[in-house]
């Protein structure tokens, strides 16, 4: 039971990063029907935001050593702790969450440029062409972040305050050995509430409302005067900020290197496919399904009767939901089912 | 269902061709390409492209997943240096085999979907395999190091036809010629002539004309009475077969095997060779793969002394401003160049260098462009 829980919790915070990510994807293609392989340099992007921010704050220079007296000794100092002491200290502690103020019109402006710049250019060609210069922007992308950053994984950790272990277990009357830690948590609800927010936007606003009308039927609310093109411009660009922020939570977790895009690419499109493209309920959906199913697939236990099955499960579902239902589990009767 | 005859067209086409490539280590010399590890290259990248393109060029199927094949073969090559024989034939026969048999397989379930849902699936299962040969299947890949010779491989026959043992790892042969440097390049370039010889027979054929019409219009296809299914597995497998053909010939030329070369990665390297030089033309991805493997030898080489070099002839500020500009796309960022390439003819030029050369041709010469067969007509 105990492990049966934890796996769930373990599964639900990878889930989360899934859904983010796959919610961008779908809302492209359901919005522009742009099969975007670029995505995933976004997410990329997003945990490079945090890395850029953390080494902008920590920008150092060299001063004595006060501690050592027999020698000349020096060490390295941020301007921050010169500053300002003790709040300079704590301002770089919260790197990550100060990243995500810088996150937002940056990743929005990337957005909105890449569709403006690329993306409506591919409009009307086909899907592959779409797939593969969207796959070359990616390529792009992740090389200049090689160039700048190197090609070893930047630690970016999260806040001292969270860096522990959350008792969950004891506090929900189970078990004491059930520990977790707290920024996994925190991703969690993060996706939570980012996935809410866009929800909440499409669903209850009127701009919301006219991006749905014309994911139905894009042709009829431009007959009635409303430049969707426009809208979903907006969109790509509200996209792009989902993952980007994604991104830059998921920095803490897994420290980000240039290729962190493109593995996170795959896995979210195979969740789009899952949840059915086009189909934001779905893409959620299947994130966090698969993310917990991905974590079951990983215990030791099932890993002795299947060998290898935490390598491939997510594919293994994928190939299974295409071949059985390919509008995937949620996705509208009649798109892209041939 | 192949026509029998084999006309003076086709005939002329592949002498021309077979003298071109056969003659690649003079006329690529002064260029300096002239040497055999970047020779057997264009012509193991010319193979893979020129299969990658019966799918994808003749049918319009988009697959992530030919990399897979490629590492089958490659796999399936030096397990048979490691227990038959180090003579090469075999090798190659077993990596087309076992390529092809798994080509069945994956494209058996891929192709119930067409569209961007077969480039996903051929994906996922690429990356199953590559996840595989990483972990599960170490004893059969040898996980990260990748498969090598070693001194106590078994090699059954060569043990029973030679009484004593070589000293020393062996080296690959074709009767007792060692498959190294020019031989080597010589004996890939004679089976990249045969693989272009198949290719411009089936695209030839009346089943390359079921596949061009699959291309063009399925649903028509099968109003019209065609069960398209079949063709296009064979297409699949035969592309497949060409890949684990490449594969295998990569372990000649220098016998070990990697998981990496099953990345998805690699399937993207050989759908840009193919777009570069032309989708769907016999001839545009040998070029486009010999162009990218030899601007990938040249770009990483460079490192910031040569550009210095280079642009010497510049003013100073002027010189270190342009190496600072340039510096990035090459040596070890050659994948930006790539990458940029790979955009830049997407964006304008879909039909590749073919494309370009025909509109260059229309624009100066004033010739019609519908005499010329086997041109992609998007």
């Amino acid at each position: 039971m105990d492990a049966i829980f934890l796996q769930i919790l373990n599964g639900l915070d990878k889930g989360g990063a899934y859904a983010l990510i796959a919610l961008g994807l779908t809302l492209a293609f359901g919005t522009l029907g742009i099969v975007n392989f670029a995505h995933g340099a976004l997410f990329m992007l997003g945990a490079f935001c945090a890395v850029s921010i953390q080494a902008l704050l920590t920008l150092s220079k060299k001063v004595k050593d006060e501690s050592i007296t027999f020698f000349d000794a020096y060490k390295e100092q941020p301007y921050l702790e010169i500053w300002w002491g003790d709040i300079g200290t704590t301002i770089i502690d919260y790197a990550v969450p100060i990243s995500i103020l810088a996150a937002i019109p940056l990743m929005l402006l990337i957005g909105l440029s890449m569709e403006r710049g690329l993306i409506r250019f591919f409009y009307k060609r086909t899907h592959a062409e779409q797939i593969l210069v969207t796959f070359g922007l990616a390529i792009v992308i992740q090389e200049l972040i090689k160039a700048n950053f190197g090609a070893n994984p930047i630690p970016t950790p999260a806040p001292d305050i969270v860096s522990g272990s959350a008792k969950i277990g004891s506090a929900l009357g189970l078990s004491d050995a059930i520990v977790y830690p707290w920024w996994r948590l925190i991703y969690l609800s993060f996706s939570v509430v980012v996935l809410a927010a866009v929800f909440a936007f499409l669903q209850f606003t009127t701009f919301g409302m006219v991006v749905r009308a014309g994911m139905h039927d894009r042709d009829m609310v431009n007959l009635m005067g409303i430049d969707v093109e426009r809208k979903f411009t907006i969109v790509f660009g509200l996209a792009a900020v989902v993952a980007g922020l994604a991104g830059v939570m998921y920095a803490p977790i897994l420290p980000p290197d240039y290729h962190i895009g493109m593995d996170f690419l795959v896995l979210s499109f195979v969740v789009v496919v899952v949840g059915g493209m086009g189909s934001l309920g779905g893409a959620v959906a299947a994130g966090f399904l698969l993310g917990i199913l991905q974590s079951f697939a990983s215990m030791n236990e099932v890993k002795s009767i299947f060998p290898g099955i935490d390598q491939i499960i997510i594919y293994l579902v994928a190939v299974i939901i295409l071949l059985v239902r390919p509008r995937g589990l949620m996705g509208r009767k009649g798109v892209m089912e041939d | 269902m192949l026509p029998k005859k084999i006309t003076d067209s086709e005939l002329s086409i592949v002498l021309i061709f077979s003298a071109v490539v056969l003659t690649m280590p003079i006329w690529l010399a002064p260029i300096g390409a002239g040497y055999p590890d970047l020779l057997q290259k264009f012509a193991i990248f010319g193979l893979f492209a020129i299969g990658y393109n019966i799918l994808f060029g003749m049918t319009g199927y988009l697959s992530f997943g030919h990399a897979a094949f490629l590492g089958v073969g490659s796999y399936a090559a030096v397990w048979s240096f490691k227990l038959l024989t180090m003579n090469v034939l075999p090798a190659v026969v077993f990596g087309v085999l076992f390529s092809g048999l798994f080509a069945f397989l994956i494209g058996y379930v891929s192709l119930r979907r067409s569209g961007i849902y077969f480039s996903i699936l051929t994906l996922a299962f690429a990356q199953m395999s590559y996840n595989l040969a990483y972990s599960v299947l170490t004893p059969i890949t040898n996980g990260e190091t990748g498969l090598q010779l070693t001194n106590h491989d078994p090699r059954i026959i060569d043990t029973m036809l030679l009484d004593q043992a070589p000293e020393g790892l062996p080296s690959t042969v074709l009767f007792g010629v060692k498959m190294s440097g020019y031989p080597g390049f010589y004996f890939c370039a004679l089976i990249l002539i045969l693989g272009f010889f198949i290719a411009l027979r089936i695209s030839r054929s009346p089943f390359g004309l079921v596949l061009k019409g699959i291309k063009s219009n399925q649903t028509r296809m099968k109003f019209t009475g065609f069960n398209t299914r079949p063709y296009m597995i064979t297409a699949f497998v035969i592309s497949g077969m060409y890949a684990g053909l490449a594969g295998s010939l990569m372990a000649v030329t220098d016998p070990l095997a990697g998981a990496e070369r099953m990345q998805w990665t690699a399937s993207g390297e050989v759908v840009l060779m193919t777009i570069l030089g032309g989708v769907g033309t016999l001839i545009g991805p040998v070029l486009g793969a010999g162009l990218i493997k030899y601007f990938e030898n040249i770009f990483s080489a460079f490192n910031d002394k040569a550009l210095h070099e280079l642009f010497a002839f510049l003013p100073d500020g002027l010189e270190n401003f342009v190496v600072t500009v340039v510096s990035p796309f090459v040596g070890e960022g050659w994948h930006l160049t790539l990458g940029v390439l790979f955009m830049i003819i997407i964006i304008f030029l879909p039909g590749g260098i073919i494309q370009g050369m025909e509109k260059i041709n229309n624009r100066f010469f004033k010739r019609s462009s519908s005499a010329k067969s086997g041109s992609n007509e998007s």
